[in-house]
């Protein structure tokens, strides 16, 4: 059920995404640590069912236990997408 | 020699609003929180005490216990940093049912788009001990932590236990009561199913026109200390848990022992505990749920378990004023009793006004009344009766 999926309609879905789940929006941005922002294991669950919902990608635990920041977080769903 | 159990800080949130202060003042004059059959907290919102991520990690009840929390440890200058080394402080926090409310939003993700929808935060968000591992997790309590579940007597079972903890010498301090918030589409259907919520939405403990109890929701939190470290580090005492007696009816799921046996008996071990006799007794809060059972049953414990100071003592029930808040109700009544000792002040069994044959003791009708002679310590017992004949009372001294 996948189509394209532009990079800018990925951006805003996880900021979105993470705005939802409590984070303060002036504080994202690509570089920024899913650390820095408080952003845990059950914090990226959530994320996946968004981005499932969104775009039909499964995210599993090992896609994203090497994750660093929201930038990755971005590219490995539109590298999933694709 | 004995540890003493003392009380040096409380905070509440119910229906009457939010902080201690709200409780006690607006009971003591006659108020009460209840509007349209419940009893809720309309002036709680989570956000004026959690952040947005917190707040959406906890169920109500949880929420409700972190703002208890958090003005009962103010009050006891424990907010900001313990008193004692952190292993050495613990938590226990009752609950009759835990996050109900999110179990069924959960339900209805899995029921509408299937198990992939049921969010990963939704087992930390029901369980029953949520509220204690929040407020543990926030005031970096490394003690004895865990939840009670004994239903209605949850709230009274914690403070109990946790004055236990304290006297055994596992800890110096612990931060402990009850929470709840359950007034969703399935507890009140499954009440009213049963036939124990009232048809006409009004709390009327021990009057004749008593149709059942009214739901309510809030927390209730007491910070209890040893007495001689709370001396030692100067805290100042609002009151002591004295004594603590526990029984179990082993009669019936639901209905409580007819001749309140068993709630009588634990009347009389919290009395015996904290080494006093009937005589002593200068106030009663009450259970009191406004159901035909309860304020019949548990009119005979007291009668039983004081015998003649029965007729004398003054008794009233805080769920006139607030409706019943289940694993809260143990915990919030523990606050509105030391504070009308404080106040030297029996607060009113709101809206009583018709008797009936066998209930008759002083229930404490119109206005609060004047409590004791002369200014020495007020001893109360509160009462909290659960469904599974689960019977906890406490001896409150202040």
């Amino acid at each position: 059920m996948t189509t394209e999926v532009s990079t800018d309609r990925v951006e805003e879905t996880i900021y979105d995404g993470l705005v939802e789940l409590g984070t303060e929006r002036s504080a994202l941005s690509r570089e920024a640590t899913l650390e820095s922002l408080d952003v845990d294991s059950l914090d990226l669950v959530e994320l996946a069912q968004i981005v499932e919902d969104e775009f039909g990608v499964e995210l599993r635990g090992d896609d994203v236990k090497d994750v660093r920041t929201v930038g990755e977080v971005i590219e490995l769903v539109v590298a999933k997408a694709g | 020699m004995k540890r003493r159990v003392v009380i040096t800080g409380v905070g509440a949130v119910t229906p009457l609003g939010v902080g201690s202060a709200a409780l006690a003042e607006r009971w003591s004059a006659g108020e009460c929180g209840i509007e349209d059959g419940a009893g809720r907290c309309r002036d709680f919102d989570p956000l004026d005490f959690l952040s947005k991520k917190e707040a959406r990690r906890l169920d109500r009840f949880a929420q409700m216990a972190v703002a208890a929390a958090a003005e009962a440890l103010g009050q006891a200058g424990a907010g900001e940093e313990l008193p004692y080394e952190a292993h050495r402080v613990g938590c226990v926090i009752g609950t009759g049912i835990g996050g109900l409310p999110s179990l069924e939003e959960q339900q209805g993700k899995l029921i509408e788009s299937g198990p992939k929808a049921v969010s990963p935060l939704a087992v930390p968000l029901m369980m029953g001990n949520a509220a204690a591992a929040a407020v543990a997790m926030r005031h970096d309590l490394h003690g004895h932590t865990y939840g009670v579940v004994s239903a209605c007597a949850a709230g009274a079972h914690a403070l109990g236990d946790a004055s236990r903890i304290i006297r055994a010498g596992d800890a110096d301090m612990v931060v402990a009561g009850g929470a709840e918030a359950a007034i969703t589409g399935v507890a009140t259907a499954a009440f009213e199913a049963m036939g124990a919520t009232s048809a006409s939405g009004v709390s009327r403990p021990f009057d004749a026109r008593r149709d059942g109890f009214v739901i309510g929701e809030g927390a209730g939190i007491l910070i209890l200390e040893e007495a001689g470290a709370a001396a030692a580090r100067g805290a100042e005492v609002l009151g002591e848990i004295r004594g603590y007696g526990a029984t179990c009816d082993g009669f019936h799921l639901t209905a409580p022992q007819p001749e309140g046996l068993e709630a009588a008996r634990a009347i009389g071990l919290a009395i015996a505990d904290a080494g006093l006799s009937a005589t002593d007794v200068d106030y009663v809060n009450a259970h009191g749920t406004s159901t035909p059972l309860n304020d019949r049953s548990e009119t005979m414990a007291l009668k039983l378990a004081l015998g003649e100071r029965a007729a004398d003592v003054p008794v009233s029930s805080t769920k006139s004023a607030v409706g019943h808040l289940l694993g809260a109700a143990g915990a919030v009544e523990a606050i509105a009793t030391v504070e009308a000792l404080r106040r030297r002040l029996a607060p009113p069994t709101v809206g009583w006004g018709e008797a009936e044959e066998g209930l008759d003791l002083d229930y404490v009708p119109d206005r609060a009344r004047p409590l004791g002679n002369g200014d020495g310590p007020l001893i109360a017992i509160s009462n909290s009766f659960g469904f599974g004949g689960h019977n906890a009372v406490l001896c409150l001294a202040a």
